[in-house]
């Protein structure tokens, strides 16, 4: 994709200290908005040229109905300013979907968590995103709102259709992230998020990946695998998710499936490891999360 | 020139305001605009913590806060911790134990310990390494620092000195 835009450190000359969601929307709808929430990111982003920044400031951390965590209709739905902090607590999320919890234990630090938001680790773009993958597996989509002839304009798009790159989505022009919501898991079901890193805390994946579905003795069903760091965004692994499907895992199907994984994902060398080793993480990962099934 | 945004907030107890740069960090104005310097620039990252102060109960790196986000908010910075009866546990814990080198991380080490401990005084040793992931000391390791906190815990909860 061609740089539209030459990139240039953050420069303000308006702010916005929103307080709802329609003067959130309304600060951003012609695109010369800069969002921020916990600013995690921004804050280190902003003097690097990282991205083609609005020069109007748009603080949305007080707009309450971009928070909470709650259930309506089997439905669940974090708001986009939700922290990982709260992620990580919620009796809801630790009760129905607790891979959210357990992906949010390894997310950076305890002060990073109190500030980062789910909203902005999906804005972010990142292709190392931690939060995105267990989302991915629970089919969440990603809720939208933008300003658009004199009204608020909403959309829901699946998080899988999300990402268009490397710090790149598929959002609109003044298009603000508002929520991430996807079905209650059935009771029964479960998942795993493995990190790679040289130590627990503050890592950025050097490959991440997330496993879920339901258990029935040594088969897997209804199987969701998503990876991060392997590719330009993070990515679900379609067929490597059928391989396995209803199959009774043995050493063969193991070895079938991490087969498929390594034709599906695509690893770059970087500072944070080479491709080699990324695809033999993604590989012991996924080999140990499905012996675990196979031993059972 | 970058735009100045007009800010209030509560700071260490007291009602404060502050003309700040839209892109400034809450720790350059905490320690350019207010002289309160215990929290340090270290990685301005948030990967060391040396910059950890308090914000409506809840720590944060504020080399990676927004300063205009300050707005409203009740801050604690470490210079905040001393009070009417002297040094607050933690930082006794710190110069009873010597858990204090170069010293540059220690205002952020105290004020995560004094979350965590906030949020569970009974905090054992395994939640307590946990608790401070996000603070880096380069000259000790961990070991009085842990100890200090531990026995910060014992004082909150009433144990006297340990």
């Amino acid at each position: 994709m061609p740089l539209a835009q030459e990139l240039k450190p953050l420069e303000i000359d308006a702010y916005v200290d929103a307080v709802s969601l329609d003067a959130a929307v309304r600060a951003l709808a012609d695109g010369a908005g800069t969002p921020v929430a916990g600013g995690t990111d921004l804050w280190i982003q902003k003097d690097l040229g990282k991205r083609a920044y609005g020069r109007r400031l748009v603080n949305i951390r007080r707009v309450a109905a971009l928070g909470g965590i709650a259930e309506e209709g089997g439905r669940i739905r974090i708001g986009a300013l939700a922290t990982m902090t709260e992620i990580l607590e919620s009796p809801l999320l630790l009760r129905a979907a607790p891979v959210l919890p357990a992906t949010a234990d390894r997310f950076a630090s305890v002060q990073i968590r109190n500030a980062a938001t789910v909203g902005g680790n999906i804005a972010n773009a990142s292709p190392a995103a931690d939060m995105v993958l267990p989302l991915l597996c629970l089919d969440a989509e990603v809720e939208l709102a933008r300003w658009h002839e004199n009204r608020i304009d909403r959309r829901r798009l699946p998080l899988a259709a999300f990402f268009a790159g490397p710090g790149k989505t598929r959002a609109l022009p003044g298009e603000l992230i508002t929520a991430v919501s996807f079905d209650r898991p059935a009771a029964g079901s479960f998942g795993a998020f493995q990190k790679s890193g040289p130590r627990p805390a503050l890592e950025i994946a050097r490959v991440a990946l997330c496993i879920a579905g339901r258990r029935e003795g040594r088969r897997l069903t209804s199987v969701r695998i998503a990876a991060g760091a392997v590719a330009p965004t993070p990515i679900r692994c379609p067929r490597t998710e059928a391989e396995i499907e209803g199959v009774a895992l043995d050493d063969a199907a193991i070895a079938r499936a991490l087969e498929s994984l390594g034709r599906e994902i695509a690893p770059i060398d970087d500072v944070r490891g080479s491709a080699w080793y990324r695809r033999h993480l993604a590989a012991a990962f996924l080999e140990e999360e499905l012996g675990r099934v196979a031993r059972s | 020139m970058s735009l100045e945004v007009e800010i209030a907030f509560t700071l260490n107890g007291r009602a404060v305001s502050a003309a700040v740069p839209a892109t400034a960090s809450a720790l350059t104005v905490l320690r350019e605009r207010f002289d309160l310097a215990g929290a340090k620039l270290v990685c301005g990252e948030g990967e060391c913590g040396a910059c950890t102060i308090i914000v409506d109960g809840l720590s944060r790196n504020s080399c990676l806060m927004p300063a205009v986000d300050l707005a409203g908010r009740t801050v604690r910075t470490v210079e905040g911790l001393w009070g009417e009866r002297g040094l607050d546990p933690v930082q006794q814990a710190f110069v009873d134990t010597g858990a204090v080198q170069c010293g540059y991380c220690t205002a952020g080490m105290v004020m995560q310990i004094r979350h965590a401990l906030d949020r569970n005084p009974a905090a054992g040793e395994a939640e307590l390494r946990r608790a401070i992931e996000g603070n880096v000391c380069r000259c000790t390791g961990y070991a009085k620092v842990i100890e200090a906190a531990l026995a910060a815990g014992q004082r909150m909860r009433g144990g006297g000195a340990p």
